[in-house]
């Protein structure tokens, strides 16, 4: 008994060992090691997406709490400027995404870089309401993002056909990044009402419906969150309509100054948990 | 462009990949439907009397392959090529079935592991993604896990069929595969999962041949 399993010891070490290092009798183990480089170059490029992405999230938030002061501050035109170099630096995190995705299927790492792209949509959108009080369009964002690379890449350009890279906001995404952006909006209505602001509510509540339309008219045809989202959307609309309602029947009655105490009173009582999306 | 206009186009676009959605969808039907006749043939091994059969079934699975790849090749003019990930979800499932019974087939042919280069020209599919409808690495790794499974019900049934060689090859063949998974280093995803099973299967085999060797029977042939 003894005796047999020292034997069997040694043959399994030696299995191991062998298998340890790269050895070619067997077909089945060099296999596998092909399947290791593979996925492990997949993986590998996922997780870099995943960065890239958290990264343009995170810049993107910032940019999007910059233009929140736009209502506190009398030129707004600083905070402007300022947002728009904040994005372009997000753009260049996108133009990393581009470069990590160049001969590759979008679609095949597109869950590593989908929130980052949603929160620039949000961004850059709210950001283009702001100065032109309209909704920015999927072509519009596009073509910002275009790229040219690097220097290091212009021996092998001829082989590429061209140092232009660019990269394709997908439908949905921008679906879903203005989806988040009524949320902002709404932020920004109440505050602006605060400040004693009152034409921007009655904008932005009339924007809020187009969009809300639109987002009825697309329905359920979408991918599924924008049907969750559209929930969200509908409780951000409440909130802007009753604001304007409130402007509307008090505000002839209120002195202006006053007016801040109503509303912050008032968003209490209606969002007592919920943050914005 | 106004809202609603910008609203529209977008419309427009979901329901353009829906209906792309809906073709790839009755394809996978029939496929779907090809594999579960091509698995009834190949089912029939477990039976005492399919083990002398054995050649014969995996010819008419052949046959079978072949409306396989027509089948996949109407799938494949359903979308652009380029845009393989996006709808992969729709395939994925029926594709590792069909990956595990290209290498079912060949490994009752000749006991040994179907490359994917094979498994690629049963299905008559491509191996590398730049040259068109190709065969995903994990999709073939787990078709090959279902194969491992099925092996270890093949391994029971041959002893009650009185084959008792064929679980010690099996035992072998499904060792090697074990150590060639442990190469991998598997994410927390669904391969992963399915990988983690292969370690009760080869346990079941390690018993049936613990059985047959305390008996002697593995010595007989």
């Amino acid at each position: 008994m003894n005796r047999r399993e020292g034997e069997g010891c040694p043959r399994r070490n030696a299995d191991a060992a062998q298998d340890g290092d790269g050895n070619s009798s067997s077909p089945v183990i060099a296999a596998f090691k092909v399947f290791q480089q593979e996925l492990d170059t997949k993986h590998d490029k996922h997780e870099r997406l995943v960065k890239i992405s958290r990264d343009v999230t995170i810049e993107s938030k910032r940019s999007i709490f910059l233009l929140h002061r736009v209502t506190s501050v009398p030129n707004a035109d600083d905070i402007l400027k300022e947002a728009e170099v904040k994005l372009d630096s997000v753009r260049q995190k996108i133009g990393q995404i581009a470069e990590e995705l160049r001969g590759e299927d979008i679609f095949q790492f597109h869950r590593a870089f989908t929130p980052g792209i949603q929160e620039y949509v949000e961004a850059v959108s709210f950001l283009h309401y702001i100065r032109n009080r309209s909704l920015i369009s999927l072509e519009e964002i596009n073509a910002r993002l275009v790229f040219m690379t690097g220097e290091k890449d212009l021996a092998e350009a001829p082989q590429t056909g061209g140092q232009v890279l660019t990269f394709q906001v997908t439908p949905s995404d921008y679906l879903l990044g203005v989806a988040d952006l009524t949320g902002e909006l709404m932020r920004m209505c109440i505050s602006s009402v605060g400040n004693g602001d009152i034409d921007t509510p009655f904008q932005l509540s009339q924007f809020l419906r187009q969009i809300h339309d639109g987002f009825s008219y697309i329905g359920n045809t979408g991918p599924y969150e924008v049907s969750k989202k559209l929930h969200t959307l509908r409780q951000s609309l409440g909130k802007v309509e009753d604001a304007c309602y409130a402007l509307r029947v008090r505000g002839s009655e209120i002195p202006k100054h006053m007016l801040a105490d109503v509303f912050s009173s008032r968003t209490t009582l209606l969002d007592p948990e919920e943050g914005v999306v | 462009m106004s809202v609603t206009e910008m609203f529209s186009s977008i419309q427009g676009f979901l329901s353009a990949d829906q209906d792309v959605r809906e073709d790839i969808r009755k394809v996978v039907q029939t496929l779907e439907q090809t594999g579960r006749e091509i698995l009834t043939v190949l089912q029939s091994v477990h039976q005492p009397s399919g083990f002398k059969e054995i050649p014969s079934k995996c010819a008419r699975a052949r046959e079978l392959f072949c409306t396989v790849r027509t089948q996949l090749g109407e799938l494949k003019t359903k979308f652009p090529v380029e845009q393989y990930y996006r709808f992969h979800e729709h395939w994925r499932f029926v594709l590792q079935r069909l990956a595990f019974l290209a290498a079912f087939v060949v490994y009752l042919e000749t006991e040994t592991l179907v490359v994917r280069v094979e498994v690629a020209q049963i299905l008559g599919i491509e191996v590398v993604r730049e040259k068109g409808f190709h065969l995903d690495v994990e999709d073939y790794l787990a078709g090959v896990l279902i194969m491992a499974s099925e092996l270890s019900r093949l391994a029971v049934n041959s002893v009650t069929a009185g084959d008792y060689t064929r679980p010690l090859r099996i035992s072998n063949f499904i060792n090697e595969l074990d150590s060639g998974f442990r190469l991998l280093n598997l994410k927390n995803d669904p391969l992963r999962k399915r990988y983690d099973g292969l370690k009760y299967d080869v346990k079941k085999i390690e018993e049936v041949v613990y059985d047959l060797s305390i008996r002697g029977l593995a010595k007989d042939q």
